[in-house]
């Protein structure tokens, strides 16, 4: 991937596919690192599941038999020197709280960094696409904090849905108002 | 800053337009969005979708969704157009221009650009 926040794209497809009701995606960066977290409320994943989700050659697609997701999120983080872990409990076992997490630390200083990208753009798409979903997208910046809850825009918006295109310009324009006024490039 | 008031002011003005609108959508724009999609640039293409159809005021006629892998990952980004009572439409290898071009020539003139086109899908 050109950009992390393609990955994020993809991985949160993820949990849309495990039906979760909010899905938060959580960027925590230092001077040093980029922590992306992204966590739901799934359906969750099998213990044999679990064990060979890193493996290119697991997939729960149909129409191909590797899936490269989680493979490619992992590379990228390990190129630099970082990790990912994915964590889950499935709903057949955990019929309370069920869900994944999945969460990848960058050295962003090292030659291999992969840039974040238009995260903007991931944020927008995620919302068009699944729009009864509640996402919650935070970015913790060294200069401040970034901000989305979809459950506060439903608040105002009452039935008008948040994937109508005046809705998804707003909120890319929002965000980007946010990054500018921390100052964050 | 972009304000909830704005956002306030936006639902005035949609819900007055989701009372005119009449039935499903005419056409369907599905941008695939799985990994290989996605590698290959369709957030880009899908976004292009969404923003020229709501440019061009046809957001009532067309939506714009997205699906995950469509099985031919050497093409991607693949768009598929869904029109009722016409067969579906699948172009390749899109890009935000392409895409433009979609909806100047397929969506809002009714014409198909075969060059884009990939046949027996």
């Amino acid at each position: 991937m050109k950009e992390l926040s393609l990955n994020i794209l993809d991985i949160s497809m993820n949990s849309v596919k495990a039906r979760a009701g909010t899905v938060s995606v959580t960027l925590t960066e230092t001077d040093e690192t980029l922590e992306i977290k992204i966590a739901d409320d799934g359906c969750g994943m099998k213990k044999e599941l679990l064990e060979s989700v890193t493996d290119p050659f697991t997939t729960t697609r149909t129409t191909r038999k590797v899936g490269l997701g989680i493979p490619f999120f992992k590379m990228e983080a390990e190129q630099t020197g970082g990790f990912l872990t994915v964590t889950s409990k499935h709903e057949s076992e955990f019929p309370e709280s069920h869900g994944t997490v999945t969460t990848a630390l960058f050295y962003k200083n090292h030659l291999d960094f992969t840039p974040l990208g238009d995260i903007v753009s991931t944020v927008v798409t995620l919302i068009q696409g699944s729009p009864d979903i509640r996402w919650i997208f935070v970015h913790k910046t060294p200069r401040g904090e970034i901000s989305l809850d979809t459950d506060e825009l439903k608040a105002v918006l009452g039935d008008v849905p948040l994937s109508a295109p005046d809705v998804l310009v707003w909120i890319g324009e929002n965000l980007k108002e946010q990054y500018e006024t921390v100052g964050y490039n | 800053m972009k304000s909830l008031a704005e956002l306030a002011a936006i639902r005035e003005k949609m819900q007055n337009k989701v009372v005119l609108r009449e039935g499903g959508s005419d056409i369907r724009v599905v941008v695939g969005m799985a990994t290989c999609g996605i590698a290959a640039g369709a957030r880009p293409v899908l976004n292009t979708f969404v923003e020229e159809v709501a440019k061009a005021g046809l957001s009532d006629k067309i939506t714009v969704t997205q699906t995950g892998c469509i099985g031919i990952c050497q093409f991607e980004p693949v768009v598929e157009i869904y029109e009722s009572g016409k067969d579906k439409v699948t172009y390749v290898k899109m890009t935000p221009e392409k895409a433009k071009e979609v909806v100047e020539k397929h969506l809002k003139g009714g014409q198909v650009i075969e060059d884009y086109v990939i046949k027996n899908i």
